[in-house]
Formats: C-alpha cells, sequence, structure tokens
C-alpha cells in the first residue's frame, strides 16, 4: 500500500493524473489536487513556477503589447495573410468558371451568332452581322475569350433568348427566393440536427440514439422531391395548414409585415422539406462528433475537477463537436443548392432552379449559364465563409497546426 | 494454412474477408439492407415474367385507387396504365443506370483521388485544384446544363452523372492513400526495389480498400437519387420507363391519386435505403472499433 502511494507520488505529473482515473470520483479529485499542490511546491522538474501573465507570452513572441490589434501587428498580418489568399483563391475559382461557361458556349449545337439572335427567324442579314462583330465570333477562340471575360467583368452575361432581358437581371431577381429558401433550411437543419445529437450522445444506447440512427438512415435515402410530393399530399388532403406552392399569394394585400408573414408561411413546406434532409445528416455527424469528444482526455480532466454535465457540454464539448458540421456545409453546400432545385420546382418557388428549369425547356441557353455561373457564385462564397468561421473559431486552423 | 500454436491445438487461420462477412452478419443494418436489396433486385428482375402487362398499355378507367380492381393490383395512373406494371418495367432501368454511373464515379474517383495521393507534389496539387473546381459547381444544375447540350440518351445520362459527382469520393480516395503512403509497409515495399505502380496496385490500393468500399456503395446510392431526380424534372432518357419519370409524370394529379406519385418513390426510397444500410453494415464490418460496440 504504501509502496503503491509513492510511485503515484514520483510518477511524472501527467501519469499520476491518468493513473487513478478507475477509482471513484472523490478519490480523482483528491489525487488530482494533491498533485497540483506537488507541482507547486516540490522543486525539479515538476515545478514549473507561477504562470506568465498573458501580455508577457505575447512580447516574447508576437512584440509589443500596445502594437496589438494594430495594422502591423504580426497576428493581423497573418490574419491579412489567410484573408488576402482565400479571396485570391475564391477569385481564382469565379475565372475558372467562367472559362468552363465560355467553353460550354462553343459547345452548343448550331451556329452561336444564331443562338444569340434568339432563332426568331426574323433576323436579317444585317444584325447577324452585327452580333457576330459584337461578340467578335469571326476572330480566334483566345480573343473571344478575352472579351466575354471583360464583359463578364462588367456584369454583362448576354441576354436572355426567352425573356428578353439582361440575363444578370434576371438571375440575381430569382436569387433571393434562393438565398432565403436554403438559409432558412440551413438554419434549422443546423440547429435542430446538432441538439438532436448532442441528446442522443448523452446516452449512447438510449430511445433519442435510435431515433437519429432511423431519421438519418431516412434522410439519406429519401428522394428530396418525393419527401416534397409526400409533405404536399399530406397538408393538403389531411391537414390544410400551409400554402403548398408558389411564395406569395397574390390576392392577399397588406403592408411590408404582411408581405413578409405571407412569405414565412409560404416558406414553411419547402423549407421543412429540404431542412429535413440535411438535419438528419447533421445529428448524426454531431452524436459521432460528441461521442468521441466526451469520450477524449479534456473532458475526462473536467469531469475529474468536478465540473457539472452542463457546464461539460457548454464549455468544452459542444464548441469542438459543432465544428464538423460547420465544415461539412461548407463542402456540402453545392449539394444542398441541387436538393434545392428539385425542391423549388416541386413547391413552385421562384428561385434559381425553376429558372433553370423553365429556362432548359425553352432552350434559352444564356440564362441556363447564368443560372450555373451564379449557383457556383453562391457555392464558392459559403465556402469563403465557412472557412473564416472555422478559421475564427478553431485556433488549430489559426496556427496551421 | 493452419497454425499449430503451443498447447498443439489446430487453429484454422482466418481469412480477413470471412471475418468481415461474420461482422457483416452481425451488423442489424447490413443484414435488412441485403435484405432490401435482394428483395428489390428479385421484384425487378423476375417481375417481367410473372406479371407480364405492358406498362404502356391501357387496361382500366384513370385513376383507380390500388386494390379496386383485380388486374391492376396497384390501381392505374392518370391515363388508366398499370402502375405495378409500370414500377417492374422501369425498375431495371433505374437500377442499370445507378450502377453504370456509380461505377463511373468510383473510376474517375479512384483514379484522380489515387494519383493525388500517390504522387502529393506539383501533379496532386493541380489535381486537387481541379476536383475543388468540379466541387464547386452544383452537381444537379452541372449536369442539367450538360444534359441541355448532349442528348439525354441512357448511357449520357449515366455518364454525366459521373462526371458530375465524382469529387467527394476523390478527396476520400486522397486522404486513404496520403495515410496509407505513410505507413512503413509501404516504407519497406519502397526498400526492397518495387516500382511505383506495384507499390499502388499491390501495396496502398489493398490496404486503402475497406472505407472506399463503403463509399462506392453509397455511391451507387446517390447516383440512383441523382438519376431519379433528372427524371423527375423530365430530363431523363425519354424513351426509357424510370421511377423518377413516372413520379415527374403523375405530379400534376397527386390529388386525385396519390398512388401515382407514391409508390414509385417508395421504389427508390427502399433501393436507395438498401445501399445506404448496406454501406452502414460494411463499415461496421471493416472497422473493428466499432465492431466491438
Amino acid at each position: 500500500m504504501v509502496n503503491q502511494l509513492w510511485s503515484v507520488v514520483e510518477a511524472p505529473l501527467e501519469l499520476s493524473i491518468k493513473a487513478p482515473f478507475n477509482s471513484s470520483r472523490f478519490c480523482q479529485c483528491a489525487v488530482l489536487s494533491y498533485n497540483l499542490k506537488l507541482r507547486n511546491k516540490q522543486s525539479a522538474p515538476y515545478n514549473l513556477g507561477p504562470m506568465p501573465p498573458p501580455d508577457e507570452v505575447y512580447t516574447k513572441y508576437h512584440g509589443a503589447v500596445e502594437n496589438r490589434h494594430k495594422v502591423g501587428d504580426p497576428t493581423m498580418i497573418m490574419t491579412l495573410l489567410m484573408l488576402t489568399r482565400r479571396l485570391l483563391h475564391a477569385f481564382l475559382l469565379i475565372l475558372a468558371v467562367l472559362v468552363l461557361n465560355f467553353l460550354l458556349i462553343h459547345l452548343v449545337p448550331g451556329d452561336l451568332a444564331e443562338i444569340i439572335a434568339g432563332k426568331t427567324g426574323g433576323a436579317t442579314e444585317k444584325i447577324m452581322t452585327g452580333i457576330k462583330k459584337t461578340d467578335g465570333l469571326d476572330e480566334p477562340v483566345y480573343v473571344q475569350l478575352g472579351l466575354y471575360l471583360k464583359k463578364a467583368s462588367q456584369g454583362d452575361l448576354g441576354q436572355s433568348v426567352f425573356y428578353n432581358v439582361p440575363v444578370l437581371e434576371l438571375v440575381s431577381g430569382r436569387a433571393g427566393p434562393t438565398i432565403l429558401l436554403v438559409a432558412t433550411a440551413l438554419l434549422f437543419a443546423i440547429f435542430m440536427g446538432t441538439m438532436l445529437g448532442v441528446l442522443a450522445s448523452h446516452n449512447s444506447n438510449g430511445i433519442l440514439s435510435g431515433l437519429v440512427t432511423v431519421v438519418s438512415a431516412i434522410g439519406y435515402s429519401v428522394p428530396v422531391f418525393w419527401a416534397g410530393i409526400m409533405l404536399i399530399v399530406l397538408f393538403a388532403w389531411v391537414y390544410p395548414l400551409f400554402p403548398i406552392s408558389d411564395m406569395y399569394d397574390i390576392t392577399k394585400s397588406g403592408g411590408f409585415f404582411g408581405r413578409a408573414v405571407d412569405i414565412l408561411y409560404h416558406l414553411v413546406l419547402p423549407a421543412l422539406t429540404l431542412g429535413f434532409v440535411y438535419l438528419a445528416q447533421y445529428a448524426r455527424l454531431t452524436r459521432a462528433s460528441m461521442l468521441e469528444v466526451l469520450g477524449s482526455d479534456y473532458i475526462r480532466t473536467a469531469r475529474g475537477k468536478g465540473a457539472s454535465d452542463i457546464r461539460i457540454y457548454r464549455h468544452h464539448a459542444l464548441r469542438n463537436a459543432v465544428l464538423p458540421v460547420v465544415t461539412m456545409t461548407g463542402i456540402q453546400f453545392g449539394s444542398i443548392i441541387s436538393a434545392a432545385v428539385l425542391v423549388e420546382t416541386v413547391f413552385r418557388w421562384p428561385g434559381l432552379g425553376t429558372l433553370a428549369l423553365e429556362s432548359i425547356l425553352v432552350r434559352d441557353y444564356p440564362t441556363v449559364f447564368g443560372v450555373l455561373f451564379f449557383t457556383s457564385l453562391l457555392v464558392i462564397s459559403a465556402k469563403l465563409i465557412t472557412e473564416l468561421v472555422n478559421w475564427l473559431v478553431d485556433p488549430r486552423v489559426r496556427t496551421g497546426g | 494454412m493452419a497454425v499449430v500454436d503451443s498447447s498443439r491445438q489446430v487453429i484454422q487461420s482466418q481469412s480477413p474477408w470471412r471475418e468481415v462477412a461474420r461482422a457483416f452478419r452481425q451488423s442489424w443494418a447490413g443484414v435488412c439492407g441485403l435484405a432490401i436489396l435482394i428483395l428489390v433486385i428479385l421484384f425487378t428482375c423476375t417481375g417481367p415474367f410473372f406479371y407480364p402487362v405492358d406498362p404502356f398499355e391501357i387496361v382500366w378507367a384513370p385513376l383507380t385507387p390500388p386494390g379496386t380492381f383485380i388486374q391492376a393490383p396497384l390501381g392505374t395512373d392518370f391515363l388508366g396504365r398499370d402502375i405495378l406494371a409500370g414500377l417492374v418495367h422501369s425498375g431495371p432501368a433505374t437500377l442499370v443506370v445507378g450502377l453504370l454511373a456509380g461505377i463511373i464515379t468510383v473510376t474517375i474517383s479512384l483514379l484522380v483521388g489515387t494519383v493525388a495521393g500517390y504522387y502529393d507534389g506539383v501533379i496532386g496539387k493541380i489535381l486537387m485544384r481541379v476536383t475543388e473546381f468540379f466541387q464547386v459547381l452544383p452537381a444537379l444544375v452541372f449536369a442539367m446544363v450538360l444534359i441541355t447540350l448532349f442528348t439525354p440518351t441512357f448511357y449520357n445520362v449515366a455518364l454525366i452523372i459521373g462526371i458530375v459527382s465524382w469529387p467527394t469520393m476523390a478527396c476520400l480516395t486522397r486522404a486513404e492513400v496520403l495515410r496509407v503512403r505513410k505507413l512503413e509497409y509501404v516504407i519497406a515495399a519502397r526498400s526492397i526495389g518495387a516500382g511505383n505502380r506495384w507499390i499502388i496496385w499491390r501495396v496502398i490500393l489493398p490496404n486503402a480498400l475497406a472505407p472506399l468500399i463503403v463509399a462506392a456503395t453509397l455511391t451507387i446510392g446517390f447516383a440512383i437519387l441523382f438519376e431519379s431526380g433528372l427524371s423527375f424534372l423530365g430530363l431523363g432518357d425519354p424513351n426509357v420507363l424510370s421511377w423518377g419519370q413516372m413520379i415527374g409524370a403523375g405530379r400534376e394529379y397527386m390529388f386525385d391519386g396519390w398512388w401515382v406519385v407514391t409508390l414509385p418513390g417508395g421504389m427508390i426510397f427502399l433501393t436507395v435505403l438498401g445501399f445506404s444500410l448496406v454501406g452502414d453494415g460494411l463499415n461496421s464490418a471493416f472497422n473493428p472499433k466499432r465492431r466491438e460496440r
């Protein structure tokens, strides 16, 4: 017995904290506090001395404290460098999408000038040569590419053949509803998903855990458009609670407030459909990462110090468990937009998805390419935002280790 | 091969595959998924022999509810065509397109991921940039654009789904190859003078296989979902019956007859559920950590 006790005292700090963890919580706390006393009292190599104040640490590694958060501050410079790198990256991606768009336009079957003229049949020879001249269609390909990029940088993505308005105007008018739908669905999915995942992780064999498993299996494999149709059938037949198509009711009048309420009312079913699929995935992801985090050493240390469950969840576990969800959202954003296209079609939501389908059916190529460009732009910006959030929340990303 | 241990008892050595199969049989999800898949495949493959009704033939009054007319047990659609015949005859097309698209996706992503992971220098960086670029394009919108440019035949649709959806699995493959490449047996293989190609085929890929098989299973399910989404929008091959197309065509009549849209969607759901459950079961079978739970 005495020998055992001495072995605990003599062992290095980390080992002695770890060793008695199979014993009761009281014993853990006692050994821990004893070790901490030891650390402050005893001589080398365990006595690390009092912790230096943060400012001194800062000065040692970064420079004068007065310059903190000012231009020229090393951490600030790192931030700016990172920001510029990310922005440059995003810019290059946008450029690549534009080049792809240009190449795809040249793959369109038929004469390009004829497509731009809209195959109306009414275009005279003079109009055709005019189009060829303004778009440089007689020039070599790289000159045309330069012209296309120059036009795109000025916000000119061409003229819609079917609607006869500039593509940019058409597309940006339809982007708002899509962004509203996707943002609402994502907020709902992330909030409810993480909550469900956290609650399920509390008991890895409980009812909620089983529910998360079943719901995520359904969410992974249900066709999103079919889920929408099932909701419509349910809500139109059994409980006629929510409107099942369009974005607002034209017969209803009212001020700004009434209109907003009307739009939210119409938003319920599409957002629920889109949100459900991702809710299932996020709940499963959160549960898995929570279980992993809860089994880690620092949570055991926190428990050993006697922290309550709520404190452990809120201060230690949740922050680490939510990070994968944020990363996942950034990676998946393209597929979220894809699912939104289907949901929009089902609910006749006037967004980019319905615009894409309408313009494909009438062979309105400039609009189709405009939608492709704009949705890619949405994905790129979502990626940028999640990278920034990760960078702000996770110090490991910041230090690059 | 038999191994004799110290107590002179003959111990049958287990092949890893047999062990995986045993673990798979113990996983609840995997067995359920396999059962669902076998049922769906049996239904679609043997269905035309047991139920030889032409899916395009008008057999009874339009929108007959299921169970009211004995010769069309699952009811009729908006033209009076037999729903059960439609389900049976459009199954093979959906499954084959999904399988084909899945194989194309897996091939592209294995190729890109392995090369990018093994040649981690300039080539790998360039390939990762390309992957990232494809990840930025929303898969469905990109596929819609490609389909308008090329005629949507059966094989084109599969090819387009493959072209559009490879990046996710390519990233996974690269991560796996990067992980395995640093292990000691790869260094050992190199030290006995093995060439790059031999190391990739004989050392790295077999050891990175487990998560890739799981991902491939899920990819096939995803491809089926993708195909049904495209057919639902009316952008699939118009000459081939598929479940998604049945939903898309019957969508206008969903208030007059819920069965017209519910039943094909249920088939898609069951099939994809089967694939994802099998993936789940394989995952827990391959992963010794999860096997213990």
